[in-house]
């Protein structure tokens, strides 16, 4: 026996995230690794549970492997729901054929059938690629004042990088009249964060013409949105102030990491309100040694620190050797850095064994960028990486 | 395996009569993140034994917090899983009923339906306080292989005449069968196997003890049962050869507590290849460190905020440890709040306690000064 939902959320997790490098080589971007303990799905997933939304369809396609076993049955996040819960939704085959999500909109377009058997008013749609913290439930209340046919989240950005975004032009009462994709003269700094609330019946009515439209690349942004726009649906922009951050670059993951520390942090996750909830592991508490200084930095469970962390976000079980300095960094689980070695302004995926008196990354001053090592590397004693440099494997050596 | 644990909760409550003025023994917090209860949970979780009753008396409020549905030590499940079993007194039992309910005999006796309805073979007991990575696969291994009636865990310890007192010493033969138990004895020191309170027998059996000791006004299982038929039952010791922590008083706690510090106990407790110490999950943030942090030789649980100076200490979840503050030989509980410029040394702080600005807390490394829960100081 099915009971009606109010709303169910759709979160498209499926893009490859090909900026984060070989950090999504086998990974999906929302199942990239996060401040500490999370994982970058775990902010959309636990805004969903913390505004009251208990039914959650997670679009997958791209290397769904470990973020289907992330996601598992959805305990961590209390969504292993009698009724609703998270469902990971990939692409499928039916009597008719069978196809990949060719975009945003067709991703849920194939999907309808999953929304209906839930019978929603209005279906909420997320990116898993974003870091923020927003309460839905606020939004949707805004939707159903508005009656919107569909309302948009905005945030205001810097005019001078306003041409980056997806930018809504809108009324006083915050009806949108235009939307620009990355204008060159932006008119207005409302960014979209890509997060749409439809009613259902016109969320159905929409995907279908867009499906009929051959010219069409099903895609939100691009295609839906403008043909709403153009047809005079009701459309609204919500604007959310608060932390908001795109992570679909190695740097800007970096900054995001480096935005939960500091004496204010732009992010502070230690607020008891919205809470973050991630699968956790089991490792003990961490160690801090004699000699260890750690100074302006994020350390959790397992994490044991002989060495100097500066300015740095250490994941679970990472081991800092004696001696060794690790500055302005992100190390991500089970990595080791040697005796004597220097991390600067770098990246290390998890597992990366880094032997001693090795040297990866530059300082930013450098202009270099930010080193990235990839899952599972082994740096053997004395290895030099130099700035900027992303790589899986061991560099060849210059003789 | 076709195994049922079953766990004390309140047993020894007595010995820690600080820390358990608000809760069970078995919820006392312990290394950063854990309750005692955790340590024989996950002993018994990462042995296959999937069905636990864990009996309460008395202030089990924390306890039944702690342990939830079960979920973080997967013990959710619909075949077994854990269940608190509550006491059992009726709405006519007297005044009497509560202080004779404190042993292990009476306590089974109030499980005897949870007990017999089990479908399980062979239960193992287990006081909620052993701190200890022991595999009990290969415990009950050993109690088939020997054909025993019951198996006792038992570890190789130095005692002090303080300890012996709180402790049963078990005598074994060549083979490993037992031939005698001295049961807190005074005046006893030197190396010695004591028990570590953990047993394994057949369900049937331990039925059938617990009627015959209803029957005869029996209270103690060690005197009462182990120590009356040490030689008509088969009763074989299996050594433990790993890390326990015996606590039996504050002072104890505060040093047992302090050797975490040492990687190789760390290491014989946590880092046990697929033996992992389960606990309820917080979903505390990592610990955050400022500009203005120096710690050393301490560890610290998740959800910290620490901008003072903290050396040989242990930091529990949630704790904030201001500017300038000193936190030295010291342990201090969940979401406790230590101010700017305040002092601590050789501090038991319970948890919610808060620290003043420029407060100085000291104990001495013998004689802990305890602070207790939601104190302000």
């Amino acid at each position: 026996m099915l009971q009606k939902k109010r709303c169910v959320a759709m979160l498209l997790a499926g893009g490859q995230g090909s900026r984060l490098y070989n950090l999504t080589e086998k990974t999906a971007k929302p199942a990239v690794p996060f401040g500490g303990k999370y994982r970058i799905i775990d902010f959309t997933l636990s805004n969903c549970v913390n505004s009251g939304i208990d039914t959650v369809g997670v679009l997958t396609q791209y290397q769904p492997y470990v973020l289907n076993e992330y996601i598992g049955s959805g305990q961590p996040w209390d969504l292993d729901r009698t009724y609703g819960g998270v469902k990971i939704l990939p692409p499928y085959q039916r009597a008719t054929g069978a196809a990949w999500y060719t975009g945003t909109a067709n991703a849920i377009y194939q999907n309808l059938d999953f929304i209906e058997r839930y019978d929603p008013d209005y279906v909420l749609i997320l990116s898993g690629d974003h870091i923020y913290k927003m309460d839905y439930s606020e939004m949707l209340k805004y939707h159903i004042e508005k009656g919107a046919d569909c309302t948009i989240a905005v945030i205001e950005v810097p005019l001078d990088e306003a041409s980056r975004f997806g930018i809504m032009n809108t009324y006083e009462d915050g009806s949108i009249y235009q939307f620009e994709e990355k204008p060159a003269k932006p008119k207005s700094t409302k960014a979209s964060m890509g997060i749409y609330i439809f009613g259902k019946e016109v969320l159905k009515k929409y995907l279908e013409e867009d499906e009929a439209d051959e010219k069409s690349s099903n895609d939100f942004g691009k295609n839906v949105i403008p043909r709403m726009l153009k047809n005079g649906a009701k459309m609204f922009a919500y604007p959310f102030s608060g932390y908001w951050k795109d992570v679909g670059t190695v740097k800007s993951l970096w900054e995001a990491n480096m935005d939960l520390i500091g004496q204010k942090p732009a992010l502070d996750l230690r607020t008891p309100k919205q809470r973050i909830l991630s699968r956790n592991s089991t490792r003990p508490p961490h160690f801090i040694g004699s000699e260890a200084r750690v100074e302006n930095s994020l350390v959790t469970e397992g994490c044991e620190v002989y060495g100097t962390v500066i300015n740095s976000v250490l994941f679970g079980g990472v081991k800092i050797d004696a001696g060794a300095v690790v500055r302005d960094s992100v190390v991500f689980e089970e990595s080791e850095i040697g005796a004597g070695s220097v991390i600067e302004y770098s990246m290390l995926d998890c597992r990366v064994r880094v032997g001693e008196n090795c040297r990866v990354g530059e300082n930013a001053a450098s202009g270099k960028g930010i080193a990235l090592l990839g899952a599972g590397l082994v740096l053997p004693d004395k290895t030099v990486i130099g700035g900027g440099v992303m790589t899986s494997v061991l560099p060849k050596e210059d003789k | 395996m076709s195994v049922t644990g079953i766990i004390f909760s309140n047993i020894h409550d007595r010995n820690l009569p600080e820390l358990t003025r608000l809760r069970t023994m078995a919820s006392v917090p312990f290394g950063c993140r854990y309750r005692f209860i955790d340590f024989t949970l996950s002993n018994m979780v990462n042995s296959g034994v999937t069905s636990v009753g864990i009996i309460t008396q008395t202030n089990y409020q924390s306890l039944s917090d702690h342990i939830g549905t079960g979920k973080d030590w997967d013990l959710a499940t619909r075949a077994g899983g854990v269940k608190l079993i509550s006491p059992n007194i009726t709405a006519f039992a007297n005044d009497n009923v509560r202080s004779h309910i404190s042993s292990r005999l009476e306590s089974l006796k109030s499980a005897t339906v949870y007990i017999s309805r089990r479908k399980e073979d062979l239960i193992v007991l287990s006081d909620c306080d052993v701190i200890c990575n022991i595999d009990l696969g290969d415990m009950i291994a050993f109690h088939k292989k020997t054909g025993a009636d019951i198996t006792l865990a038992t570890k190789k310890m130095k005692l002090t005449p303080d300890l012996a007192v709180k402790n049963v010493i078990i005598n074994k033969d060549g083979d490993g069968r037992v031939n005698d138990l001295l049961i807190y004895p005074f005046d006893v020191s030197g190396e010695h196997s004591v028990s570590l309170n953990i047993m394994v027998l057949e369900r049937e059996k331990l039925l059938n003890i617990v009627n015959d000791a209803s029957a005869h006004g029996y209270t103690s299982f060690n005197s009462d049962v182990l120590l009356r038929n040490v030689h008509s039952y088969k009763i074989m010791a299996y050594e433990y050869e790993g890390y326990f922590a015996c606590v039996s008083s504050l002072s104890e706690y505060f040093s047992c507590s302090l050797e975490l510090l040492d990687p190789e106990v760390r290491n014989a407790l946590f880092g046990i290849k697929n033996r992992p110490i389960y606990t309820k999950i917080r979903n505390s943030p990592p610990t955050r460190y400022t500009d203005a942090a120096t710690v050393s030789n301490s560890l610290f649980a998740d959800g910290c905020l620490i901008e003072g100076h903290v050396e040989n200490s242990i930091i529990f979840r949630g704790v904030t440890i201001g500017k300038g503050a000193v936190v030295k030989d010291s342990i201090i509980m969940q979401d406790s709040v230590i101010s700017a410029g305040a002092q601590i040394n050789c501090s038991v702080l319970d948890k919610n306690v808060v620290v003043k600005e420029g407060v100085r807390l000291s104990g001495h490394s013998t004689l802990p000064f305890y602070v207790p829960k939601n104190t302000i100081v």
